[in-house]
């Protein structure tokens, strides 16, 4: 693992192996995540979190994370309320956070911020979304909540459903199951498909791609249903937001014909794509999903900047 | 029988075997504008090629090409040829080449880019294939393959 002192702006600057040692190590933090065993690797250390977009969940679960790890926070929650308002470019905010933490954690609503955040910054920076770009530490759990499910990564057959034209988390995830062998069944109204080179690469990679815009035949023979948010903001103009909102909603009845090992995974907030009575089956692994957020990152924090000595949790 | 079209220069760069029709675009890269007022720029569109079949040509008097002007020229006319003219001689001649990377030449079609804003960075793409020629932004990871409309 050579992960110490690294940027992660993207899921492609993890090899497979680091995933799969970051996906363990994040199982073995959960017990430190619930606050039920202590760790201090973190104990000196200040993370800056500086989010230049709205994100309670994403923010929460970092500086929970990095309070479990016995580190300490700096935040900009509110970028209206600082120096970006009075006209600093992102690039003067990160030197002034390099001076001022050991690891930088960003949210930014410009892709690409955080590659120049990773320039800027001689400490570590991890991207916590980019506008519509990366979104790594999303697909890390996204991740570790199938392997928790299936004890494995390897050849699952996972179906992505919804918005995969804009939707970040889809292309970073596609691209990381690529890396283990899954197949991908694609299911998405007919104008928010994969793009093209998204496509391309993912053929490239050797992963089998199925399209299949009936959803109870795609999830038929399913491991895992990742359903996807349509996001209003991602979309260049209404009336396109309007053709597609609403147009597929995960109920009891779509799930009849499906595995009964078969996971719902969403990376929330959810919007009317899954309906509440989902809740309650053993199908519903989102809040799941939602919890390991804080193991996960608590697993990366630890391998960028935990003290070696301390690193491994005992 | 070969005529000769355009006048031998003294000094400067020829551009030759040009994608036929882009010589424009060529004298877009070279920044003629920026010449000083003695130097004389000729231009030959649509020229019979052994290799090409058709090709254009641009002369450019007392001026050499910067690197990146050069890198600018490679991704349109990828078939092109530089020659360095002193004393009317050809000192130097060699075909464009594209390097790994490509800095300052290209806007990044992803308006949302971070490079396309108020920041102090050029942008920069990297060579994810070559032929066809195909660059990635190294900041927000969008392909890029019309180059003609993204030239900075």
């Amino acid at each position: 693992m050579t992960l110490h002192g690294r940027d992660v702006i993207s899921i492609r600057d993890l090899s497979r192996d680091e995933i799969e040692t970051l996906v363990a190590d994040a199982r073995r933090m959960i017990p430190y995540a619930e606050g039920k065993k202590v760790t201090h690797p973190l104990e000196d250390k200040i993370v800056a979190m500086a989010f230049f977009e709205p994100s309670t969940r994403t923010r929460l679960s970092f500086e929970s994370a990095v309070h479990r790890l016995g580190g300490h926070c700096i935040t900009i929650a509110d970028p209206g309320s600082s120096s970006v308002r009075k006209g600093e470019s992102l690039n003067d905010t990160i030197r002034m956070l390099n001076a001022y933490a050991d690891a930088i954690v960003l949210r930014h609503p410009n892709e690409g911020s955080a590659r120049l955040a990773g320039r800027a910054s001689d400490k570590p920076v991890i991207n916590a979304g980019d506008g519509a770009g990366q979104h790594p530490t999303q697909t890390l759990l996204d991740l570790a909540t199938m392997e928790e499910a299936f004890g494995t990564l390897s050849g699952l057959r996972v179906v992505l459903l919804g918005d995969l034209k804009y939707g970040r988390t889809v292309h970073s995830l596609a691209y990381a199951l690529a890396l283990f062998g899954s197949e991908l069944v694609l299911s998405s109204p007919p104008t928010l498909r994969l793009p093209d080179e998204v496509r391309d690469q993912l053929e490239h990679m050797g992963v089998k791609l199925v399209e299949e815009d009936q959803l109870h035949r795609a999830i038929r023979d399913a491991d895992v249903l990742y359903v996807t948010r349509i996001q209003r903001e991602r979309f260049p103009d209404e009336s396109e937001y309007q053709k597609v909102a609403g147009s597929y909603r995960i109920d009891n009845a779509v799930l009849v014909g499906a595995k009964p090992r078969l996971i719902v995974l969403h990376p929330l907030p959810r919007a009317g794509e899954i309906a509440p009575e989902v809740d309650s089956t053993p199908h519903a692994a989102y809040f799941r999903q939602a919890f390991l957020a804080v193991p996960v990152r608590m697993a990366l924090l630890n391998a960028i900047l935990g003290s070696p000595k301390r690193r491994k949790a005992e | 029988m070969r005529e000769l079209k355009i006048t031998p220069i003294k000094n400067g760069t020829v551009i030759d075997h040009i994608t036929n029709g882009l010589a424009l675009e060529v004298l877009r890269i070279v920044g003629v504008q920026t010449l000083d007022k003695d130097s004389t720029v000729s231009v030959a569109l649509h020229v019979r090629s052994g290799k090409l079949g058709w090709k254009d040509i641009v002369k450019v008097e007392n001026m050499e090409l910067s690197p990146r002007k050069v890198n600018a020229i490679a991704l349109i006319a990828p078939t092109a040829t530089i020659s360095i003219i002193r004393d009317y001689k050809v000192r130097e001649k060699r075909p464009v080449d594209l390097p790994e990377r490509i800095v300052g030449v290209l806007r990044c079609p992803n308006l949302n880019c971070i490079t396309n804003q108020s920041e102090p960075i050029e942008s920069e793409f990297e060579v994810t294939q070559r032929r066809p020629v195909v660059l990635t932004c190294v900041f927000c990871e969008r392909r890029v393959e019309d180059f003609l409309r993204h030239l900075a």
